[in-house]
């Protein structure tokens, strides 16, 4: 444990990160995430691990993909294009079956999109990104306390079943500053076992190691892919992670992760003093999906809220989970749009009484969108403001 | 009797699956002659491509990582500052390295990676089947350049070489030959110098080395080496185009 301090999300992720062991970064520069790389530029070099300013993302991810080879805790961050251009390395990496940590900070999208923070790549991280069949273990921090100890969870999971891990936040929960401590004593990464499939160093006593993603004999590729989803199985058995709020009596259960559930904390609050009766699921880990636990709640609710700042990626799992035992609802806030409280618990009361009118309809969604003043509401958002 | 050559033990003993005539197994088999001569076989780490070279890390026994198409470079740069004790060569092909790689290259270089890297120019793609690489010579006939590499369309060669020695912290550039006994001793000693910088860390060591490509020229070996003394030497001089590494040494 250390002693609570006020720290700004990204720079409590990097140094939860290095808290963690972590030994190597190499990233490249891309707002909202830009403290991380500033953080490690100097936090590496002070605990003798390295930092490297890559040319590119594409470059940064490969250059993950060595460290990560040799079995060092090593991670790399960005914010979602930066995340599109890391997909070549976070496959090879599934492939190969090598541990790293990848986090992106996710900003508004397609495209340059804008700055402001969102949750557009949650189809991107939760059902692996790149080309291939493959997964990532998706962390969603909700707070700068969860942001500064995730990355130590991040690496022991994905150290226990070789995957890539990567931990999916937004520019809202990196940019903000919290009250925050870590709850784990500093990982000393000499400590930590020399895995034995890693390359690297000097190795008198071993014979060669080799880190490859290939498999062209016949038949060889399949049975890779089948004994990674062998690890994928026992991965979506052990490692759900949620949390919950108010379920036990809860008539409408609103789904939402990461700064979403921040807001929808607020809203079932504010349902609950007007009469309804809201709980609140929220996904620690996106993949694997808390299915099993949302199915049970679907059949004791009466209506299912998603509330995400997308346009209903993560209801796709919430609706493969519910199955349809009752209407599973959306509250979209699209482009990179912070949900509001009020709106939330509006939505939910709706959801409950089965009125859409509150809820998600593309045309309810223009119009409100053509009435607000972005200047005021979101001021990052502004004309001129940096990219 | 006494055995007066044999396999180098930093090569294994699958059977290479190169062309005839193709340049990559003497490469190899100089690569791994150092290797051994160096005395790094418990430390050095081979960083295969994306192309015919593929498979490199089946044919050297030591560490070994195959990385996406150009990459090489990155991922030696993690490799080497993760763990600074190995030695790590990235070996690559002109396709991976001076098209799709260019930005990877020219920054370990410009970074000044203590690293070595193997560059095999045979101004063709070889393992997709003869498309024109960004060394393929003017007029030279490739699948996607059916009448020959048109100046006007597509452009000059580039000469990496020459263009990497520009950079203040790359240490040491030399282009090589595989067409003849005597260029490729000097291959030899110049792959041999690009591992002992490292070994040394003196920093950045490159050694391009003009190999043929009878299958995807459409020629035969003895025809493929005509054009490489020809035709592509003309285009691509050899030579040492950088070696600070002397005065590094004295601490200049």
């Amino acid at each position: 444990m250390s002693e609570k301090v006020l720290m700004k999300g990204n720079e409590a992720l990097a140094e939860g990160a290095i808290r963690a062991g972590c030994r190597f970064f190499a990233g490249y520069p891309i707002t909202p995430q830009n403290e991380v790389p500033e953080y490690m530029s100097w936090r590496q070099e002070e605990t003798g691990g390295a930092f490297v300013q890559a040319e590119s993302e594409v470059s940064a991810v490969n250059m993950l993909y060595g460290a990560a080879a040799t079995g060092v805790r090593a991670m790399t961050s960005s914010s979602s294009p930066g995340v599109s251009l890391k997909q070549e390395g976070i496959s090879y990496m599934a492939g190969a079956d090598l541990p790293c940590l990848i986090v992106n900070i996710m900003r508004g999208g397609p495209g340059l999109g804008n700055i402001a923070g969102a949750q557009g790549d949650y189809t991107q991280a939760t059902r692996g990104g790149g080309n291939g069949d493959y997964r990532t273990l998706v962390l969603a921090p909700f707070s700068v306390q969860e942001l500064a100890n995730f990355p130590k969870k991040a690496f022991e999971l994905s150290e226990k079943y070789r995957i890539p891990a990567m931990i999916l936040a937004d520019g809202i929960l990196g940019q903000m500053m919290e009250g925050m401590s870590y709850d784990f004593e500093p990982v000393d990464p000499k400590t930590l076992p020399q895995p034995a499939w890693a390359i690297g160093g000097k190795h008198a006593d071993r014979k060669r190691n080799m880190v490859f993603s290939y498999a062209l004999g016949e038949g060889e590729l399949e049975k890779m892919v089948l004994k990674r989803a062998e690890r994928y199985a026992l991965i979506e058995r052990d490692e759900v992670l949620y949390e919950e709020r108010d379920t036990q009596d809860a008539e409408v259960l609103i789904v939402a992760y990461g700064i979403s559930a921040r807001a929808s904390i607020a809203a079932m609050n504010m349902a609950r003093a007007n009469g309804v009766k809201a709980g609140l699921l929220r996904p620690i880990t996106l993949w694997p999906f808390p299915t099993k636990r949302i199915a049970e709640l679907s059949k004791k609710v009466k209506a299912v809220l998603c509330v995400e700042m997308s346009m209903g990626q993560m209801k796709v799992d919430v609706d493969l989970a519910v199955k349809g035992s009752c209407p599973v609802y959306l509250h979209a806030k699209p482009g990179a749009f912070f949900p509001v409280a009020e709106e939330i618990a509006t939505a939910a009361e709706s959801a409950l009484n089965g009125k859409k009118d509150q809820l998600f309809s593309l045309e309810d969604l223009v119009k409100n969108a053509e009435n607000k003043t972005y200047a005021v509401n979101n001021p990052i958002c502004k004309e001129g403001a940096l990219l | 009797m006494n055995a007066i050559t044999k396999r180098p033990s930093a090569l294994t003993e699958a059977q290479f699956h190169y062309c005839p005539g193709c340049g990559h197994s003497v490469v190899h088999r100089l690569t791994a002659e150092v290797i051994d001569e160096l005395n790094i076989k418990d430390r050095a780490v081979v960083v295969a491509p994306v192309g015919c070279a593929v498979f490199a890390d089946k044919y050297f026994d030591v560490d070994s990582i195959q990385g996406p198409h150009g990459r090489g470079p990155a991922i030696a740069t993690g490799i080497k500052r993760a763990k600074p004790d190995s030695i790590v060569f990235s070996y690559q092909g002109d396709g991976d390295l001076a098209s799709i790689g260019m930005a990877e290259i020219v920054h370990a270089a410009a970074r000044g990676e203590n690293i070595t890297v193997i560059f095999i120019n045979n101004t063709i793609y070889g393992m997709t089947g003869g498309q024109m690489a960004p060394t393929t010579l003017v007029g030279q006939v490739a699948t996607t350049a059916p009448k020959g590499r048109n100046e006007k369309l597509q452009g000059n060669p580039i000469n990496v070489s020459e263009m990497l020695a520009q950079l203040k912290s790359a240490k040491y550039i030399e282009r090589v030959s595989s067409d003849s006994a005597p260029n490729i001793i000097k291959a030899k000693k110049a792959i041999k110098k690009a591992f002992q910088n490292q070994i040394d860390g003196l920093g950045f060591s490159f050694v391009e080395v003009l190999s043929i490509c009878p299958t995807n020229w459409g020629t035969t070996p003895l025809k493929g080496l005509d054009f490489l003394r020809e035709k592509m030497m003309a285009q691509y001089p050899l030579g040492v185009f950088k070696d600070v590494t002397a005065a590094n040494k004295e601490g200049k």
